[in-house]
């Protein structure tokens, strides 16, 4: 068996060099499209739609419940073999905040549709489309993950969900400073 | 009778503690062990080499003899080679096929996720890999990759014809550009994104094995260099593969989704206006060669570490400069990443950023040649233990170098811009690349086969196997450097009616060399079926080596070291010195420690 100094180390490497990966991913998309904005004459400027703020504001606030949970879990852990009782709330009430942003994302992207902005009008829809569509995935592996930290919870010794809870809360906020980021992006160059 | 909450219950606690499992399907198929994951690894390699060298043989037949009716062939293919002669469009289709098995199902997934994922946590001294469920998902998304692209020959109008760079806009526009340029080409685009994903997890979980699963006392500096190379080659992997990923995506979104990522306007194919606009054709080339250059080095560097570890052995004295030796390897990392326009000096770039470009890849041969002279130096005065793994090894640092030398002229796009169309670029990166690290597979295979499996491989054959490959790729890859530097272009079908039909008898000669070669490679599969069941059994250390693999049973328990756990008192460089057991001392040995 793993240690679990050992597997929570190396929950916490692994999570960072998936940031690493996911952070290049979108560099690769930003700098084409700075490239594709630059190489033709068919860009199409446009508003981005005012519900992504609200979205922003959705998984701003579930990072923060995501912190609520971490004393509870400390605490218990602390204590040798304790359950960390009301940290799984916590965790769901994320998750469904996780999942109000993604369904928020499609509400965004059908208020698009709707003005007649599609994937192929033009470059900067299409990379609209690229850059939320490619972040709601990550966000959707992130809810995957909080659904296994929220059943390890359930199920298992605080100790033993502490380097799932560790490695799941770094990779959710991560998805929120790179939202941020794509928001600031999409907002200054469309 | 257990109810399924007892069955999980009792799953779960085997799995805390890493028990074996005991169904047929998690122990041989949807296994979480590394070595079998690893195994299963080299098993798809081996199956995808066999088709990659099928293509570069029909590919050879009709450039040696391009009017010899190959047999059978106008049977699979009745438009692509009507009479057995096969179109100009049908060659290229299985040169794309060819080139992008052979880089990505050969040279990444056997050295790097192979080996790599066999041998890299015993080594580090760990039951197994960090994350074993990536692990598993990463193998079976590669598997899939592989079918996806596979299916291309399958599909109306068979694989792609664009090369294993994809180049757009040729690649990005659908079927007007020729044939296999529609499903075909779409499903080469899905299967590359597909082998990324499965690569960036592998990546993930070398990267936290390598760091936080080293047993006691395995500090960074006594890991084996095989193990510093897989954990380079998987930081390269992390980055390189999560940029060929979106390219991948956006190349499928032109295709199928009616975006002009990189179509530009106005474009006319097959006499159609092609119904997109302002994209950049170069955008994809940048994308694909920031990833294309450090791919190179994911193939090659496992090789480094690879025949490291070997020679170590084989020489019995510890290499020379061991530190510089890994810094090499993490030079040339770091350095594959500002090289990439190395590979457009012909796109029509600006003077001074080919210059940009030309000086660091002028660079990076210099730790490249550091570590080919710290092996060589290594040599001197050495008692070399003869056997098929160190002769590859050899063999390694000998097509390196004539392949590496090439290298010098092509990284100056005044020579490049002459030479980057040839068949000198061809020579150059088989054997700096392609064979190279073939080399290194083989000198692996014959160095831990009996770890793997028990039993030792026939050494004789080893060693003919050896000798006649050498032959063979030299006879098939240095004649391409002069045609060449005669003006030889490559990508094309055939030489006919050209200014290059006086090279026809080389072309010939280069035929029977890769049918010769690929023959040979007979020798290479019997041994390994024969052995895998006839072997003579090997015991727990054969080659007198020091690292942890062999302080393990051959081959080793599900869980690596049995119930104990290793401690590391040393360096894996500890020959040529008394030890208990001869001229060596094993990492696990606390004798003056």
């Amino acid at each position: 068996m793993i240690p679990r100094v050992e597997a929570s180390r190396a929950s916490q490497t692994g999570v960072w060099a998936g940031i690493a990966g996911i952070t290049m991913m979108f560099t690769a998309l930003t700098s084409a499209f700075v490239v594709r904005q630059g190489s033709g004459m068919d860009w199409i400027h446009f508003r981005v739609p005012a519900l992504l703020y609200v979205n922003t504001l959705v998984l701003l606030v579930s990072s923060g419940t995501l912190e609520l949970a971490r004393p509870r879990v400390s605490r218990a852990a602390a204590l040798g073999d304790a359950m960390a009782q009301g940290a799984a709330i916590w965790v769901a009430v994320t998750l469904a905040l996780g999942l109000l942003f993604v369904c928020g994302q499609v509400l965004a992207w059908r208020n698009l549709v709707a003005q007649g902005l599609l994937l192929a009008s033009g470059p900067s829809t299409a990379f609209f489309y690229v850059f939320t569509v490619v972040h709601a995935l990550h966000v959707l592996g992130g809810i995957a993950g909080l659904l296994y930290l929220w059943r390890r919870l359930g199920q298992a010794p605080a100790f033993l969900a502490q380097p799932v809870y560790g490695a799941a809360t770094l990779y959710w906020h991560f998805m929120a400073v790179l939202w941020l980021y794509l928001l600031l992006l999409l907002t200054v160059r469309l | 009778m257990t109810t399924p909450q007892v069955r999980e219950t009792k799953a779960k606690i085997a799995e805390l503690k890493h028990e074996a499992p005991t169904s047929f399907w998690r122990k041989n198929v949807f296994s979480l062990d590394h070595k079998m994951i690893g195994k299963q690894y080299l098993g798809l390699a081996l199956v995808a080499v066999t088709v990659g060298m099928i293509l570069s043989w029909l590919m050879r037949l009709h450039l040696g003899f391009p009017k010899f009716a190959i047999p059978g062939l106008s049977a699979v293919y009745p438009n692509g080679a009507a009479g057995g002669v096969m179109t100009p469009e049908l060659y290229l289709s299985l040169m794309t096929m060819h080139g992008t098995i052979m880089v990505f199902f050969v040279l990444t997934t056997a050295p790097f996720a192979g080996f790599g994922n066999y041998f890299l946590p015993i080594q580090v001294g760990a039951e197994d890999m960090a994350f074993p469920r990536f692990n598993m998902m990463s193998f079976w998304v590669t598997f899939v990759a592989f079918l996806v692209l596979v299916a291309a020959f399958f599909v109306p109008q068979g694989a792609p014809i664009s090369g294993w760079t994809a180049y757009t806009p040729l690649s990005a526009v659908g079927k007007d550009a020729g044939p296999g340029q529609g499903l075909g080409q779409t499903l080469w685009g899905l299967s590359i994104a597909i082998f990324c994903i499965g690569q960036l997890l592998g990546s993930l979980n070398f990267i936290a094995t390598t760091l936080d699963l080293r047993t006691k006392g395995m500090t960074l500096a006594r890991m084996p260099y095989s193990t510093w190379a897989w954990f380079i080659t998987s930081v390269i992997g992390l980055i390189a593969f999560a940029v060929l990923l979106p390219a991948c995506l956006l190349l499928v979104l032109d295709r199928v989704a009616g975006t002009s990522f990189f179509i530009p306007a106005g474009l006319v194919i097959s006499d159609r206006l092609q119904p997109h606009s302002g994209g950049s054709p170069l955008l994809w080339q940048h994308l694909f060669w920031f990833f294309g250059h450090p791919e190179v080095y994911i193939a090659i560097l496992p090789g480094f570490g690879i025949i490291s570890h070997i020679l170590a052995a084989h020489i019995r004295k510890p290499l020379l400069g061991p530190r510089v030796l890994i810094g090499c390897m993490a030079a040339i990392g770091f350095l594959s990443y500002i090289v990439w326009g190395h590979h457009m000096f012909l796109s029509g770039m600006n003077p001074n950023s080919a210059m940009l470009f030309s000086v660091p890849t002028l660079i990076i041969t210099i730790p490249a040649t550091i570590a080919t002279l710290l092996w060589i130096g290594s040599l001197y005065g050495a008692k070399l233990r003869f056997t098929a793994a160190s002769l590859f090894c050899l063999g390694f640092i000998s097509v390196f170098v004539s392949g590496g030398i090439s290298g010098f002229f092509l990284a100056q796009p005044s020579i490049d811009i002459y030479l980057h169309g040839t068949y000198f670029v061809v020579g150059h990166f088989h054997f700096v690349m392609g064979v190279a690290a073939m080399f290194g597979i083989f000198a692996g295979t014959y160095f831990w086969f009996p770890k793997m499996f028990g039993r030792f491989m026939n050494e004789t054959l080893g060693k003919w196997h050896f000798a006649l490959t050498l032959i063979g790729v030299y006879g098939i890859f240095m004649p391409m450097h002069y045609l060449g530097l005669a003006g030889n272009v490559r990508r094309y079908a055939a030489f006919t009616d050209d200014y290059m039909q006086s090279a026809q008898p080389l072309h010939a000669f280069i035929t029977i060399a890769a049918l010769f070669t690929g023959a040979v490679q007979l020798l290479f599969f019997i041994n390994l079926i024969y052995s895998r069941f006839r072997g003579p059994a090997a015991p727990e250390n054969p080659w007198q080596a020091t690292t942890l693999e062999w302080s393990t049973a051959s081959p080793p328990p599900h869980n690596n070291f049995g119930d104990r756990h290793p401690v590391v008192y040393r360096g894996p460089d500890e020959y040529g010195v008394k030890g208990p057991e001869g001229d060596y001392l094993m990492q696990t040995d606390p004798t003056g420690a």
